[in-house]
């Protein structure tokens, strides 16, 4: 885990850039974290950042992709196009998460 | 008298009533567990219908064999949990009432979730092999597959068995290698992880093994639907992979009554605490096996480890302690790799699979994360072990918590889940 600086923030981060502590994000972070990976946030990207850092805090888990679609109602499809390649990823990575758990 | 009422005489469900019945006094309490069916299917016999080396009557058994006396078996479907009434109601009308609720009715592929998979080419050029029908199926079209595409895939994580797709694989390219037309088959392995498999050290040995047979992997592929005509998976992300024939692994849920009765997750999975199974809705609901959302591996071998665990918990539980028992999410698997051959892997919430060996540090015999003979031996062995000792909860001599004792470190240890 090391610090870095996004933007005029110190923030921690595991060796992949994702956020390792919940309370060090907030929304003018969020933007700067999407612009790092090309991502210019509207309200629908929006809707699907706060559904993940809301059910978090709820479930201790970041949500699956199927999850957000699910209980965001947003359909999958929109995420890939909101968050193209790697929709779950580059969620939890705006919304300063952990990357979800794939594997088991 | 206290009533504890199982949902599900599987793997999990036996386990639980085999071994509560010899802790619980008879005279104080009832035992009741539900199933829909009197056959117990042993679910990890399925990979090995379609290459012909099981048939049905290695894989089915009576369910009532396996119960213990002093345990009632209920044969009805389950409607729903009321559980402000601490009732289930089955769909014929009976009500059961409980003090204690397990929940163990594990999980189920559901080729209906996925647009095109029920269509015209359902077991005519799309097949799964984790129902007992399906895997028998699958062994018709395998004999008569000589040439063309064959796509290995799985809709979306998590899954029952998750090396299954992976050992299905092996073994085809095996097959295929002995019957001299391996290079008449291009194999594709499609998956929605952007590896073969999801912990990293487990991933880049098992994704060289895939390389080494040839196999082409196609990683982070979210399926959104399938063309039956066009014979294609079709990606959210819009790829398309072509195929001759089609071995897919649906997406899996929980029950169907686990939605209805408001205790579900998304996918009908129950949400427990990772470490007690104790639901986390109802203090009196606890979830075991395939069942439950606890982030391991949806597998047997977990289900026997949590169950040591669960057992002791719910003594405590029951009499008003708190449990000390904490569930780490130990889960072990054997891998066929093909030509007689087989890998295992350990691991738990926190370690991903090393290599190594098992269960004694430096002997093994079994080897961790390695191909070699004695570990399909141990796969084969396996079964045998299922009925006789597991099922009817005797001791079998591996403890319950993962150890590190016999693992290689990597240099950057890491792997938390």
């Amino acid at each position: 885990m090391t610090v870095t600086t996004i933007g005029s923030a110190q923030v921690h981060v595991d060796a992949e850039g994702f956020l390792t502590e919940y309370d060090e994000w907030n929304e003018d972070l969020a933007g700067q974290l999407a612009a790092q990976i090309g991502i210019t946030l509207t309200d629908a990207h929006w809707k699907a950042i706060r559904f993940l850092r809301e059910d978090y805090q709820a479930m201790g888990e970041t949500a699956t992709l199927r999850r957000v679609s699910t209980q965001a109602g947003m359909p999958i499809k929109e995420l890939f196009q909101l968050f193209p390649g790697k929709p779950a990823k580059k969620m939890a990575y705006i919304a300063g998460l952990p990357k979800p758990v794939g594997c088991v | 008298m206290q009533r504890l009422l199982v949902l599900g005489g599987g793997t999990a469900g036996t386990m639980v009533v085999n071994k509560l019945r010899r802790k619980l006094s008879r005279s104080q309490w009832t035992i009741t567990v539900v199933d829909r069916d009197d056959h117990h299917l042993y679910q990890p016999g399925f990979l090995f219908i379609p290459f012909g080396v099981y048939d049905e009557s290695d894989v089915i058994r009576s369910r009532h064999r396996f119960i213990t006396d002093g345990v009632e078996l209920v044969l009805g479907e389950i409607d729903r949990v009321d559980a402000d009434a601490s009732e289930v109601l089955l769909t014929d009308g009976r009500r059961l009432g409980y003090d204690y609720l397990v929940i163990a009715t594990g999980t189920t592929p559901r080729p209906d979730q996925t647009p095109g998979m029920l269509g015209p080419e359902w077991r005519k050029s799309i097949f799964d092999f984790y129902s007992l029908d399906g895997a028998q199926a699958l062994a018709r079209a395998l004999a008569g597959f000589d040439n063309g595409r064959l796509v290995v895939h799985i809709v979306d994580m998590p899954i029952k068995c998750p090396v299954a797709p992976l050992e299905f694989t092996f073994l085809t390219d095996a097959r295929l290698r002995q019957r001299g037309i391996r290079d008449r088959v291009d194999i594709t392995y499609v998956t929605p992880l952007p590896g073969a498999f999801t912990k990293p050290v487990c991933s880049s040995k098992l994704g060289w093994m895939l390389d080494e047979r040839k196999i082409a992997l196609e990683p982070d592929f979210m399926v959104e639907r399938i063309d039956p005509e066009a014979k294609k998976l079709i990606s959210y992300d819009e790829r398309e992979i072509g195929f001759d024939l089609l071995v897919t692994v649906p997406l899996n849920m929980g029950a169907d009554y686990i939605a209805r009765s408001g205790l579900g997750d998304e996918l009908n999975y129950v949400p427990v605490d990772k470490h007690t199974l104790l639901s986390t809705a109802r203090d009196n609901i606890f979830a075991i096996g395939d069942a439950s959302n606890i982030p391991t591996s949806k597998a047997g071998s977990v289900a026997h480890f949590a169950v040591d665990v669960f057992t002791g918990n719910f003594l405590q539980h029951a009499a008003g302690r708190p449990m000390t028992g904490s569930f780490d999410g130990h889960t072990n698997c054997f891998i066929e790799s093909g030509d007689g051959k087989g890998l295992l892997i350990d691991f738990n919430y926190d370690t991903e699979p090393l290599s190594g060996t098992y269960p004694v540090p430096g002997v093994g015999p079994f080897g961790l994360l390695r191909e070699s003979t004695v570990n399909h031996w141990g796969k084969l062995g396996f079964r045998w072990m299922y009925w006789h000792l597991l099922l009817p909860g005797r001791p079998i001599p591996l403890p319950a918590q993962m150890s590190m004792a016999g693992k290689h470190q990597p240099v950057s240890a890491g792997g938390k889940s």
